[in-house]
């Protein structure tokens, strides 16, 4: 049988409105096969977004889906979390969306180890408003806003994770469909703050102002730099040059933050 | 029994008060010289299985309460005027997702950092236009700590019933003055809560107006699935661009407010009756204006206090009838004219408006007030 | 082997034209008709399902 999609998605509200050849679809994909796998119930799982093409994304699913402001989705889901530790939450947002504007709420989630999934959607550059640069846009990239090339350094997004203290990082790309689930479904399951950050391509403006002559090229731009984890540990750094690493990249356990509230109202009712 | 009497101050009060109401989740980020709320609600809501977090900063402080009300927790957050800029764009989403939430804002010297300790009135109009949009907005200025007791009360009652963020805003002198409390007794205060949805989950509109122009709100988690966006939306919760459907919401959310200003809006009249001379104030130049009234009296003129309670939605049509019953208006205030603006609007020439500003960190005395009085009598 | 054939369908309001999945489909099942996907050669199909998985618009449907 085929994978039933339906049974995620609201009624009346595919077709989505990603370009054709965005990954964002095939990333939406993913996160409903991670949560078919892992049998989350609907009403007990809150999907929270920003602002950007990726942040539309709780919209077509039928959860408690919440699209806040940009960049503070992490906040908003913070305090859904806090409210009701019970609650399965996923936050799904762009790399403009995540580190620039919300990168403090960000890497306070990931300090605080809150359990929680935050999904980033990495196609390097702002989309929805028509593709200026973000911290995720590789150096020397045109975008609107840099007509002569990027002259920005460039976020790694997983470093920022694990430098800030999220206890579960992970990484794949659009183009390995069948990994997502996977990644994401593991990373759910992870006591603690996690991050998922997919690969993305953004054709409609990213690819055509650098050198993408279509969606294919950059599919395989994404297939070709990808190294699993395992495969890199018998590469040499040469070889490793202008690769990226893919798959669980960093896992810890550590006390998750409302398990540790929960024992702070333990302490103050009992007055010590 | 006795009542349990305390000596408070309006910080502590604020925070008693929001306990009170029910108050769950409160989200803040350290500001003078509103700490002390988030102090107590750190010590005090966990006792009561609530929940406490210091976030990064002011902004993720109003997502967090936000997110909080919509996850079903009464949610408080607690900031002064820097805080309060921060937060406007957030304040702006609790109003278009129509989510309760109340804002406790300390009012202290601005623009910018400006004087951190020094009492202020001048967040008056960050209040009702400090987010973009149309929006609602519902402002309370209480002038003691029994008072903030109160309304933070009220404030939760509002927000809860209106579906709309809600300011208590209390100067930096009525916040960090102490003075005797009186515990209102469980059930002596009314303690409103949000109304549920009755219809079955599938059924379930967040923005359902066939119940009027405040629809019952679901807690995520409770069996309802919906949508929540900063969007403009349909009664559905989703996304709309339809001219109609958009005009309709904007208007039926500031409706929410505008159709019910006498359930809202409070004030106090002392004097008044035979007042030649009116004082309009709130917070606690109210409370020198009524020295000032008194002792003007004593001298022989006819002085009065309308005291506002309630600054958004303000109280026009009384400001109105007194305007053309009294000679002369004085609006003393710790801003340059934010309410003498509003005063005069409602006054419309029938009585001459005179402000007393003071920005300088410095309280409005009560002689300013008197000789003021004497001046325009 | 299964050499049951498996059914493809392709939804084409959904379809946007991507390319991907005839582009990446390992045994050329699939082309492009105007501009949306169709099946041309069924009988290649290996099951493999990365058309379905790759497809960011919900428009193919595999059923093995």
């Amino acid at each position: 049988m085929a994978f039933d999609y339906e049974k995620y998605i609201r009624p009346g509200k595919l077709p989505h409105i990603w370009c054709p050849g965005c990954g964002h679809g095939i990333i939406m994909k993913g996160l409903i096969r991670a949560i078919d796998s892992l049998g989350l119930e609907k009403n007990n799982t809150a999907i929270v977004s920003g602002i950007g093409c990726a942040s539309r994304l709780p919209g077509y699913l039928d959860f408690c889906t919440l699209h806040t402001a940009h960049g503070r989705a992490a906040a908003f889901a913070t305090g859904v979390k806090m409210a009701k530790p019970e609650m399965n939450v996923i936050v799904v947002g762009g790399d403009g969306d995540g580190t620039a504007i919300g990168g403090n709420h960000f890497i306070h989630a990931c300090r605080r180890n809150i359990d929680m999934t935050y999904i980033i959607m990495n196609n390097n550059i702002y989309g929805m408003t028509g593709g200026q640069f973000s911290p995720c846009t590789p150096t020397g990239a045109k975008a609107s806003t840099t007509p002569y090339g990027n002259p920005d350094p460039a976020f790694d997004v997983a470093k920022l994770a694990i430098g800030a203290g999220a206890t579960f990082v992970a990484r794949g790309t659009a183009y390995h469909a069948t990994q997502i689930d996977k990644l994401i479904a593991e990373a759910v399951q992870h006591k603690g703050f996690s991050v998922v950050e997919i690969l993305d391509d953004c054709p409609t403006t990213y690819g055509r102002r650098n050198k993408f002559k279509s969606v294919i090229e950059m599919m395989n731009r994404l297939k070709d730099i990808a190294v699993p984890v395992k495969a890199a540990e018998k590469m040499t750094p040469e070889q490793l040059q202008g690769k990226i690493l893919t798959g669980v990249l960093y896992k810890e356990e550590k006390p998750e933050y409302t398990t540790e509230y929960a024992k702070v109202i333990e302490r103050a009712k009992g007055g010590k | 029994m006795a009542k349990k009497v305390a000596f408070l101050q309006g910080n502590e009060a604020g925070a008693q008060g929001a306990l009170y109401a029910g108050c769950k989740f409160f989200a803040g980020y350290p500001i003078t010289p509103s700490t002390e709320v988030a102090e107590v609600m750190s010590a005090e809501l966990p006792k009561v299985g609530g929940k406490f977090i210091q976030m990064e900063d002011e902004i993720g402080a109003m997502a967090a309460v936000i997110g909080g009300s919509l996850a079903g927790s009464k949610s408080l957050t607690a900031t002064s005027g820097p805080g309060l800029s921060l937060k406007q764009e957030l304040i702006g989403y609790a109003c278009i997702a129509e989510a309760p939430v109340v804002i406790f804002n300390v009012m202290r010297g601005g623009p910018s950092t400006g004087m951190p300790t020094g009492p202020s009135q001048s967040d008056v109009m960050s209040a009702k236009w400090g987010t973009h949009g149309d929006h609602p907005a519902i402002c309370l200025v209480p002038a003691s700590v029994q008072e903030i007791f109160e309304e933070t009360v009220r404030a939760f009652n509002l927000a809860e019933k209106y579906r709309t963020p809600v300011m208590i805003m209390p100067d930096e002198i009525v916040a960090h003055m102490r003075e005797r409390i009186v515990f209102p007794e469980p059930g002596e205060l009314e303690v409103i809560n949000r109304t549920a949805p009755s219809v079955p989950a599938d059924q379930y509109k967040p923005y359902d107006t066939k119940f009027g122009d405040v629809p019952p709100l679901a807690a995520f988690g409770s069996g309802y699935r919906f949508h929540v966006t900063g969007l403009n939306k349909a009664e559905d919760g989703f996304p709309t661009t339809k001219a109609a459907l958009v005009q309709a919401e904007e208007e039926r959310q500031v409706r929410k407010v505008d159709a019910n200003i006498d359930d809202i809006v409070t004030f106090e009249e002392y004097m008044l009756d035979d007042a030649e001379v009116a004082i309009v104030a709130f917070g606690s130049t109210s409370r020198s204006a009524r020295y000032a009234v008194n002792e003007a009296r004593k001298a022989g003129i006819k002085a009065g206090l309308f005291r506002i309670r309630t600054f958004w939605p303000f109280p026009d049509k009384q400001i109105k009838a007194l305007a053309s019953k009294v000679k002369a208006i004085i609006t003393p205030e710790m801003n340059l004219g934010m309410c003498t603006i509003e005063v005069r609007r409602c006054a419309e020439g029938k009585a001459p408006v005179h402000g007393i500003f003071r920005v300088d960190g410095e309280p409005i005395n009560p002689g300013q007030i008197l000789d003021k009085i004497k001046e325009v009598k | 082997m299964d050499k049951k054939l498996p059914t493809i369908e392709i939804i084409e309001k959904y379809c946007k034209g991507c390319h991907i999945c005839v582009e990446f489909c390992p045994t050329k099942v699939l082309e492009m008709q105007g501009f949306v996907a169709s099946v041309k050669n069924l009988e290649a199909c290996i099951k493999c399902m990365q058309c379905e998985l790759r497809c960011p618009d919900f428009a193919i449907k595999v059923t093995a």
